[in-house]
């Protein structure tokens, strides 16, 4: 230990090793390529774990869609290809009957999947916009950025089937003037009029997010393009510690037995689970962080043992160095300390130096994908597990030091001076 | 200051021994100067290898200025080497990364002696061989007389009870054996005790005492009327 803090030991070391340049940069070199990949493959895991739930956040994470098609089995006198149509009172059965879900919210749309978009006007301004039938419920599930002053639907405006409607940023640009409030001003759907109580934001890059759509209440929607219970889809979002492919049999299972549909059908009732499609894209960054530890750690390692190569070799040469040494009162504890120490200096400046370098990389990426449209951001690498590497490089460091460590003190001064 | 009683010494060489001392009884007071001669193989280095402790002895007893030196581990070894003993070796053995200064200094070092200390020292003693001015430079840019004379200052640096010195002329020619050789009186004039491993008879010559080794044991042990090497240079 004393040996550890001696500056003098520091000058014998920096010596020995100042002597070599070439080979001890060389000898660097692996150890630092091994914690530079670690670094920068996390690193970069984690940004994508990052960007993922950046460009999902609109939504929650264990939520999914279920929606009615055609049976493809005939049951219960039914032939096969009927249609099935989902009802506002299948919501009522499937919240008593699936105790996961926390949040359902069926909803309707026009121009979206085929159907013809509502025809929107504003005095000579007109457009073809998508419009959605929605209740509040829908925005905890995928939240909706509302600008300042305005508001979401909300129940009141189901209860009494308001006429409002909240409108998206492209609709405002070419429905309204630049200067002029959307809020409180009117628009017309379908030749009803409607007042504008919102502006929902457009989240760039979300896939659920349009910035045109026209949000208006479940009720007046039915109104107003007479679908009376029909709902398009329902949009669900379970428990966080709900199991979701559990949750959207459950459900699936529930609208077979309303709609008496085959329990066999698998095609009747269609869905979409984006909890499950979360858990593979974060079960992928998971496998990544996982990828670059052992690809991180393996490199560390072979790096490592380059380092104890090196000593060994360089024990070899300097046999007689040592000899003389020992001769002039060296004892072996401070020839073995001194190889230990230039083993464990070495290993560390490496792995900081690659640790610098790989942030500095992690940052130079982050600042070009900055404007890139990636589901990549803020890539870091937790500090305990730079610690943790480096610890592990200190253990590996000594250890691997141990073997020339241990060659120096085995050679006897007298069979190091008789070496020519 | 060193007493040898009956000292033997034999090496296995597989199943067969090689006995390379067969009983030495060898003395030396302070302030003797004494070539040890004899031709390879008449164990003359084993002898001064076990008098440097970088051997150890088979049978007998070797004492130095009085402490018994018997069954030491390598640390006690190491540690009686730095305090008791400087050596002086045919190849000189410098470290070749190490500036003369520093090479002086490395005994220092092992006494854990201050490095500002260590460096007076050292220069001190590099002045004492004539080679204040060379402090700075690497043995590679010394000529072999001069490395011998740092090797020289190393070995004093410590303030050994004995210096030792291993065939110090063997790789020189002879004007700058001579040099070193009248380095080696002075120092001994200064009252250190010192011991010579030779096969030159000149260098023997130069020395006070003359022990001839055959075979591994002493044949001759005479006192000499020493040749000053300065008249030579």
């Amino acid at each position: 230990m004393r040996q550890l803090f001696d500056s003098d030991t520091w000058r014998e070391i920096f010596q020995s090793i100042g002597k070599n340049r070439l080979r001890t940069f060389l000898t660097m070199l692996g150890v630092f390529i091994g914690i530079y990949i670690y670094i920068g493959l996390s690193g970069a895991a984690k940004g994508l774990d990052n960007g993922f739930e950046k460009e999902f956040e609109t939504v929650a994470r264990n939520s999914m869609f279920i929606w009615a098609q055609s049976t493809s089995k005939p049951y219960a006198g039914f032939k096969t290809g009927r249609q099935i149509q989902l009802k506002l009172q299948d919501a009522e059965v499937l919240r008593r009957q699936v105790p996961e879900i926390e949040t359902l919210a069926p909803r309707n749309v026009r121009g979206v999947f085929g159907s013809s978009p509502g025809v929107v006007t504003r005095g000579i301004k007109s457009g073809n916009y998508s419009v959605f039938g929605d209740f509040p419920e829908f925005t905890k599930i995928a939240t909706k950025n509302i600008y300042d002053g305005g508001r979401f639907i909300n129940d009141a405006d189901i209860e009494q089937e308001r006429k409002v409607a909240v409108i998206g940023e492209r609709t405002q640009k070419e429905l309204f003037d630049e200067d002029e409030e959307p809020i409180g001003g009117y628009i017309e759907i379908e030749d009803v009029s409607f007042q504008v109580v919102g502006v929902h934001k457009f989240e760039g890059g979300g896939p659920f997010d349009n910035d045109s759509d026209i949000f208006i209440p479940f009720t007046t929607y039915r109104k107003l393009y007479n679908t009376g219970d029909n709902v398009a889809w329902f949009t669900v979002a379970a428990y966080d510690d709900a199991d979701v492919v559990k949750v959207e049999q459950d459900i699936k299972a529930n609208l077979r037995r309303i709609h008496k549909v085959d329990p066999e059908d698998e095609k009747a009732i269609g869905s979409f689970n984006l909890g499950e499609v979360f858990k593979q894209i974060f079960g992928f960054a998971n496998g990544l962080t996982f990828l670059s530890l052992i690809v991180g750690i393996a490199t560390i390692l072979a790096g490592v043992i380059g380092i104890g190569n090196i000593l060994l070799i360089s024990v070899k040469e300097r046999t007689k160095e040592l000899g003389v040494r020992r001769a002039l009162g060296a004892t072996p504890a401070e020839v073995r300390n001194q190889i230990l120490i230039e083993s464990l200096f070495l290993t560390l400046l490496a792995g900081i130096i690659g640790i610098i370098m790989g942030a500095l990389t992690l940052s130079g990426i982050n600042a070009l994908t900055q404007d890139v449209d990636l589901p990549y951001s803020n890539p870091t690498v937790p500090i305990p597990y730079v610690i943790g590497s480096l610890l592990l490089m200190v253990v590996l460091g000594v250890l691997i030091g141990l073997i020339p460590a241990q060659r120096a003190v085995s050679i006897k001064p007298i069979d190091a001076l008789r070496e020519e | 200051m060193i007493e040898i009683k009956n000292l033997h010494k034999s090496y296995k060489m597989g199943s067969n021994s090689l006995h390379v001392l067969k009983g030495i009884n060898f003395s030396c007071e302070a302030g003797e100067l004494v070539a040890i001669m004899g031709s390879s193989g008449s164990g003359k280095s084993t002898l001064l290898n076990i008098l440097g402790m970088l051997d150890e002895l088979d049978e007998g007893s070797y004492d130095l200025d009085g402490v018994p030196i018997k069954n030491l581990n390598e640390t006690k070894a190491a540690q009686y080497r730095n305090k008791f003993l400087g050596f002086i070796f045919q190849s000189f053995n410098l470290i070749n990364y190490k500036s003369a200064l520093e090479n002086v200094a490395l005994p220092l070092y092992y006494q854990r002696v201050g490095r500002k200390e260590r460096q007076e020292k050292a220069l001190k003693y590099l002045e004492q061989v004539g080679l204040k001015e060379w402090a700075t430079h690497l043995p590679s840019e010394l000529s072999g007389g001069q490395k011998q004379r740092v090797a020289i200052a190393r070995a004093m640096a410590a303030e050994p009870k004995v210096l030792l010195a291993d065939e110090p002329t063997g790789a020189l020619d002879s004007k700058t054996s001579y040099e070193v050789m009248d380095l080696i009186q002075k120092i001994n004039d200064a009252g250190n005790t010192i011991l010579v491993v030779t096969h030159e008879e000149d260098i023997a010559e130069m020395c006070k005492r003359i022990v001839h080794l055959k075979d591994g044991v002493i044949v001759e042990d005479k006192k000499v009327e020493q040749v000053r090497a300065s008249q030579y240079v």
